[in-house]
């Protein structure tokens, strides 16, 4: 057995109630760390999820233009025909056509602007969490002609229910004028009111023939098995022969930037508050190890004169701070993993935000996602800290004379 | 290697405005196997001439040698090395260290010096019955008694074979019996394995086991006298 690491251990225990109070502190951290940490992770996949799988898919096949400036002629050629090869790819879970143009909707009373959208009413509810989202009536079907839902907020303002007529007025693809008069015939509450507000879809099909679109649309809309694996899909769509040169896969971090934005700015502000943990725990480490340091000088004032050199007794301080942080590591892994993994399996609940996470389709419960990174990057920040606080005691004792050493009390 | 030999050594301390001179010009021989015992009063300057021997302590001025090398012209980590390797201490307080065994402590400062595990447990139980500490190589330094603790502490001095031992009033918190025993122990192994021992002290009675007797007053030596060495009368 190696005596420095005896003595190492054993120098831990000199002062029990000091060494678990400080191991205890790191514990706590790791497990609120290993805590937070996989909530983060799990709340950015829930909000991706939620947020892309609402509307915007993973991915989108579109004109090369059509995302900065959405002009109606930057259009997808044969779009239907492009959704069904891409929906026999592999690594493409689900995809749709859609076309989109923004119109004049107005019922008996009164009148509001809306994005209307033409969709496969086969598929869209494939890649989208909206047709779930009925409140009232219900959500197209394949052959319908001259029906469209709308969001609820909108059927408000309009003063339209299920059953009752609106008219709908833009341009075509050509510059044409474009009209259309629809039946209500599903109202959606998708719970974003601003979405509700303007919301309103209709069948692809009817769409292309009022817009002059011919074969055409906007966008296939593609969903992937999950978000991980969205950069390999749009690798395999990208590597995909293209019927156009005028057409590009974007994938979501380009279509909703903003999504990507919020989750780094929240990042930002957690790993700040994580550093002022880590930070309060290595004081703690310092303390215990400077008092510890402190308290031996007559003891390592006696190694010096028997001819241990500064180094390795400072060595043998960062051995016993070792032994400090991997006890809280070890504790803290176990403690963090098992309360991570049961509330991964069972799920969070915010007391007080249910309900508005119902309706930002995020569900009632977070689960928190255990992974490797959410596992190790606290702890081992801790880790990293209570080593680093250990320096200072370990320097000190290059300033120690023998003679002086021991003649401390 | 255990020739010693300082010359015009000086060393004060200031203490509450007061300049206190603990080595006054000292000028000093010690040939390889002695057995010198450093006497005087407290403040003399014995442990300050220890102190400066061992290299635990710089003097003001003047030089010495030990084995042929100049103590001033090392750095802090050659001297330790030579400490490790060359010198032992024996110190009246003991200074194990508390949480190790007694093997423990024999063995520590023989994993210093990059002795092979087995071999130093091997080594450590055989120097532990050498001291008479057979059987208690696992108490820790709170179940020995004094006289026990000083052994150990000699077993950690002599594990590494130094030729030189240097010891600190060793018997100063020791009854006579326990002195009678240490001394006897110092005495065999000067005599057994050619060790040099320098060990002050101001107990007449430690002073009989000496052929050299080095008499301190002041910072100066005052006395140098070899004589017939007698043992302790217990």
């Amino acid at each position: 057995m190696n005596v420095t690491w005896v003595l190492a251990w054993r120098n831990l225990w000199r002062h029990r109630r000091r060494t678990w109070l400080t191991v205890a502190a790191m514990v706590f951290s790791n497990i609120l760390l290993i805590f937070l940490v996989s909530l983060q992770l799990g709340s950015y996949q829930m909000m991706i999820d939620g947020s892309l799988a609402a509307f915007t898919g993973h991915i989108q096949i579109q004109h090369r233009d059509y995302h900065e400036q959405q002009h109606m002629y930057q259009d997808v050629p044969a779009v239907v025909d492009l959704a069904t090869r891409v929906r026999a790819l592999p690594g493409v879970e689900a995809a749709s056509a859609r076309a989109e143009a923004f119109a004049l909707a107005s019922s008996a009373e009164r009148s509001f602007g809306i994005l209307l959208t033409g969709v496969q009413p086969r598929f869209e509810p494939a890649v989208s969490t909206f047709p779930g989202k009925l409140r009232e009536g219900r959500y197209l079907r394949d052959g319908d002609e001259q029906a469209i839902v709308i969001g609820a907020v909108l059927a408000q303002n309009l003063k339209v229910a299920v059953g009752d007529e609106l008219t709908f007025l833009g341009s075509g693809r050509d510059g044409s004028f474009a009209a259309g008069v629809a039946t209500v015939i599903g109202i959606i509450d998708s719970g974003l009111e601003e979405v509700d507000r303007s919301m309103a879809q209709v069948p692809l099909g009817w769409f292309q023939q009022v817009f002059a679109m011919g074969d055409a649309g906007h966008a296939v809309v593609v969903r992937a098995p999950s978000v991980d694996q969205v950069q390999a899909t749009a690798s395999a769509l990208r590597s995909q022969p293209a019927p156009t040169g005028e057409l590009v896969v974007l994938d979501w971090e380009t279509l909703v930037p903003g999504l990507r934005q919020a989750i780094q700015s929240d990042m930002t502000s957690a790993w700040f508050t994580y550093g002022v943990l880590v930070v309060l725990v290595a004081f703690g480490v310092l303390n215990t190890q400077l008092m510890s340091v402190l308290e031996r000088t007559r003891e390592f004032g006696v190694m010096l004169a028997l001819g241990m050199s500064p180094g390795r007794l400072a060595r043998l301080v960062g051995i016993e701070t070792l032994l400090l942080a991997g006890l809280g590591l070890g504790l803290g892994l176990v403690g963090g993993g098992l309360l991570s993994w049961y509330l991964s399996v069972a799920g969070f609940i915010y007391p007080g935000v249910e309900e508005m996470m119902e309706r930002f389709m995020l569900g009632g419960r977070i689960y928190p996602e255990v992974s490797a990174v959410s596992m190790l990057i606290g702890p081992a920040a801790v880790f990293v800290g209570a080593m680093l606080a250990a320096l200072y005691p370990a320097l000190r004792l290059f300033r120690l004379r023998p003679v002086a050493a021991m003649q401390v009390a | 290697m255990s020739d010693i030999a300082c010359r015009e050594l000086c060393k004060t301390f200031h203490q509450g405005g007061e300049t206190i001179t603990a080595l006054d010009h000292v000028s000093l021989d010690i040939e390889e196997g002695s057995f010198v015992c450093l006497f005087g009063p407290s403040g003399s300057g014995k442990t300050t001439l220890l102190n400066a021997l061992g290299g635990l302590d710089t003097p003001d001025s003047g030089a010495i040698t030990v084995g042929g090398q100049r103590l001033d012209g090392l750095s802090r980590g050659e001297l330790a090395d030579l400490r490790l390797h060359n010198i032992g201490f024996v110190f009246q307080a003991y200074n194990l260290i508390t949480v190790l065994t007694a093997r423990e402590n024999v063995e520590f400062i023989m994993q210093v010096q990059g002795v092979p595990a087995g071999e130093r447990r091997a080594l450590a139980t055989r120097v532990l019955e050498e001291v008479g500490l057979a059987g208690l190589e696992g108490r820790r330094p709170g179940e020995l008694s004094g006289g026990q603790q000083q052994r150990v502490a000699v077993a950690r001095a002599i594990a590494t074979s130094p030729a030189l031992v240097l010891a600190d009033e060793p018997t100063a918190n020791l009854d006579s019996r326990s002195a009678a025993q240490l001394m006897d122990l110092f005495v065999t192994l000067n005599k057994e394995r050619g060790v040099t021992f320098v060990i002050s002290t101001h107990d007449a009675r430690v002073m009989g086991y000496a052929r050299r007797l080095i008499g301190m007053r002041d910072g100066l030596i005052v006395s140098d006298e070899q004589q017939q060495p007698h043992a302790m009368d217990v």
